[in-house]
C-alpha cells in the first residue's frame, strides 16, 4: 500500500496561543478508512482544515500524492474532497447550481451526466431544483457530500459526518461510506461517537488534546487493548467466591448469582480451562455463560483517562 | 503556475445568477431613487437655480447622481458577495479548492464591477427621459465609468472581508461614502461654495471622479481631468495594495 497522505511534525498555533495541533505524524494509505477518534476540542478539524488549506499551519508539513499542500496546492487539493462538520451552506441556490458551482470551483469541465447520477446516488435528483435553505438537516449533508464528490476526488475528509444525525441517515451515511471505499477512494472521518468508528474504520487513530495517542489497525487495537469478560450463572447460591477460585480475577454479583471473569485475550493462555475445572471442583453447577468483549469505547476513555494522569 | 480559469468563471456566474433572481430588487430601487432625485432636484427645485457653466441644472446634476448610485451600489454588491459565504460558512468551499487568492478576488469583484456598470448605464438611460443628454467625450465616459465600477468594487470586497457582522457592512457606506458623494460636488459646481470650503472639499476624493466624470459629458469640471484620472488610478492601486496585503496574511479569511 502507497500512503496518499504524508503528515511530517504537523503543528498549528492560533493566534491566541492556543496549541491545537502538537507536532502530527501521521501516514494514511490508499484506499483505507482511516477514523480520527476524540473528544470535542481534541484538534482533529484543525487536522483535516490544515491538510484542505483552510487553517495554515504552524510548523511540519503535508504532502498529498507526493504534492505539498502549500508549495503545490493547487494539485494537493485537486485530490482532496472536503465535507464540514457545520452544515455551511448558501441559501438561496438551487441544489443543482451549487454542484455545479462546487466542480467548477476545482477547474473541472461540466459533467452533467456524472452529476446527475451523483445526485442519484445521494437520493437527491428529486430535490435538484429546491432552494438549499429548504432543505432538511439530513439533505444538506448529503449536498454537503455531494459538492465534496463533485469533482470526483481520491480523498475525501468527512468532519463528523454523523454529528446531530438520527439514527437511520447514520445507517445510510455509513453505507455511503462503504459505496466510497468500493470505489477506491481514501476516506477520513473524524468522530466523536466510537460506534461509528468501529463499525466503519479500517483504522483508528485517537487524538486528545492536540496529539495523535495512537494509530492502529482497528481488529489490532481491539484485540491488543481488548479484555474479554466471562460471565457464569451459578445454579446454586453462593455467598461468596470459593477459597480455590480466589486467585482468578472474579467478581460476584450476589444478586444474580453470576460470577465474572476479567482475562487478557493477548495472553497465551486465558485461563479458562483451569478456572471451569476448579469451580466444578467446588461442586457448582454452571446454568448459563457468556463472553463480553469490552467495546472501542473502553479503550478509548482508558486511553484517554491516561493521557490526563500522565499529565496530571 | 497557470490560473484556475473554470474557477474564476464559475464564481463569476454565479455571482451575476444571484443578482439576477433579486433583478427587481438590484435595478428598481436605485432607477426609482435616480427618478425622484430628478424630480426634485431636477424639475422642481432645478427650474429656479441658474444653469451652472453652461449647463442646465438638471442635466448638470447627471453624472453626480449616476456615480452616487454607482458608488453605493458597487461597495454593496461587492461586500455582500464576499461577505454572505463568510457568514454562512460555505466560504470553507472556495477556500479548500485549487484557487489562488487572486482568483477569487477577480471572479467576486469582476462580477460586482459588471454589476454596477450595467446599473450605470440603466440610470443613464433613466435620465435620458427627464433631460436632453449629452456625451461630450463617450470613450473617457466609460473608461471612467469602468474605473469607477472596478475601483469601488475592489473597495467593497475589502469591506465585506473586514467586515464580520452585518452592522459594520453597513457603517463605511452609510457614514463614509454617503457624506463623501454628497459633499463631492454631485449637485453644486465646487465653485459655487465659499472660498474656505473650496479648499476642504479638495481633501474629498469623491470630488476627482465627479468632476472626471462631468467633464466627459459637458466638457465642465472643478478640477483638471487630467488629475482626476491620477485620483482614480491611485485609489484603484491603494485597494489593490491592502486587498494583497490581506490575502498574503490570510486576513479574517485563514487562521
Amino acid at each position: 500500500m502507497n500512503s496518499i497522505i504524508s503528515i511530517k511534525n504537523l503543528s498549528k498555533v492560533y493566534n491566541g496561543g492556543f496549541e491545537a495541533l502538537k507536532s502530527i505524524n501521521l501516514d494514511i494509505e490508499e484506499g483505507e478508512i482511516i477514523a480520527l477518534l476524540g473528544p470535542n476540542g481534541a484538534g482533529k478539524t484543525t487536522l483535516i482544515s490544515t491538510i484542505c488549506g483552510i487553517v495554515s499551519p504552524t510548523g511540519g508539513s503535508v504532502s498529498v500524492n507526493g504534492y505539498d499542500i502549500i508549495k503545490n496546492f493547487r494539485e494537493s487539493r485537486q485530490l482532496i474532497g472536503l465535507v464540514p462538520q457545520e452544515l455551511t451552506l448558501g441559501a438561496f441556490e438551487t441544489v443543482w447550481n451549487t454542484i455545479q458551482f462546487s466542480r467548477g470551483l476545482f477547474g473541472k469541465k461540466r459533467d452533467d451526466a456524472y452529476l446527475e447520477q451523483l445526485l442519484k446516488d445521494l437520493s437527491l435528483w428529486d430535490k435538484k431544483d429546491n432552494e438549499l435553505r429548504m432543505l432538511s438537516g439530513g439533505m444538506k449533508r448529503r449536498v454537503l457530500i455531494a459538492k465534496a464528490l463533485s469533482h470526483q476526488p481520491k480523498i475525501i475528509f468527512l468532519d463528523e459526518p454523523t454529528a446531530g444525525v438520527d439514527v437511520e441517515l447514520r445507517k445510510d451515511m455509513w453505507n455511503i461510506v462503504r459505496k466510497l471505499r468500493e470505489s477506491g477512494v481514501t476516506i477520513i472521518l473524524t468522530t466523536h461517537y466510537i460506534e461509528e468508528a468501529e463499525e466503519i474504520a479500517d483504522r483508528i487513530g485517537v487524538i486528545s488534546g492536540g496529539e495523535l495517542l495512537l494509530v492502529e489497525d482497528k481488529q489490532v487495537l481491539m484485540q491488543k487493548l481488548g479484555k474479554k469478560q466471562l460471565v457464569l450463572e451459578i445454579k446454586e447460591t453462593i455467598d461468596s467466591i470459593p477459597e480455590s477460585l480466589k486467585l482468578y480475577d472474579l467478581s460476584l454479583d450476589k444478586n444474580t448469582n453470576k460470577l465474572t471473569y476479567t482475562y487478557d485475550t493477548g495472553g497465551d493462555s486465558t485461563g479458562i480451562t483451569r478456572l471451569l475445572q476448579k469451580i466444578q471442583g467446588e461442586g457448582l453447577q454452571l446454568k448459563e455463560l457468556q463472553t463480553t468483549q469490552s467495546s472501542l469505547e473502553d479503550i478509548f476513555v482508558t486511553l484517554v483517562h491516561e493521557k490526563k494522569e500522565d499529565e496530571a | 503556475m497557470s490560473l484556475n480559469i473554470q474557477a474564476i468563471k464559475v464564481i463569476y456566474k454565479y455571482e451575476m445568477l444571484r443578482s439576477w433572481k433579486t433583478l427587481f430588487q438590484s435595478l428598481a430601487s436605485p432607477v426609482i431613487s435616480t427618478a425622484l432625485y430628478f424630480v426634485v432636484f431636477g424639475s422642481a427645485i432645478g427650474s429656479r437655480i441658474d444653469s451652472i457653466e453652461g449647463v442646465s441644472y438638471g442635466l448638470f446634476i447627471v453624472p453626480g447622481l449616476t456615480m452616487l448610485s454607482l458608488l453605493t451600489q458597487s461597495i454593496s454588491n461587492a461586500s455582500f458577495g464576499i461577505f454572505f459565504p463568510k457568514f454562512t460558512g460555505s466560504i470553507y468551499e472556495v477556500l479548500s479548492a485549487p484557487v489562488s487568492f487572486f482568483e477569487i478576488m477577480v471572479g467576486y469583484v469582476g462580477a460586482a464591477a459588471s454589476k454596477s456598470f450595467i446599473l450605470g448605464i440603466v440610470i443613464l438611460i433613466t435620465a435620458s427621459f427627464f433631460v436632453e443628454l449629452r456625451i461630450a467625450h463617450p470613450i473617457w465616459m466609460v473608461s471612467f465609468l469602468i474605473l469607477t465600477c472596478v475601483s469601488f468594487s475592489l473597495f467593497g470586497f475589502i469591506i465585506g472581508l473586514w467586515a464580520t457582522n452585518f452592522e459594520k457592512l453597513q457603517v463605511i457606506p452609510l457614514l463614509v461614502i454617503t457624506p463623501l458623494v454628497f459633499l463631492g460636488g454631485s449637485f453644486y459646481s465646487v465653485s459655487m461654495l465659499p472660498p474656505f470650503w473650496q479648499t476642504v472639499t479638495l481633501f474629498n476624493p469623491v470630488l476627482y471622479l465627479v468632476s472626471g466624470f462631468r467633464w466627459s459629458f459637458f466638457e465642465v469640471s472643478d478640477v483638471n481631468v487630467g488629475l482626476s484620472l491620477a485620483m482614480v488610478v491611485v485609489f484603484l492601486l491603494c485597494c489593490l495594495a491592502v486587498v494583497s496585503w490581506m490575502f498574503k496574511t490570510g486576513y479574517r479569511l485563514k487562521e
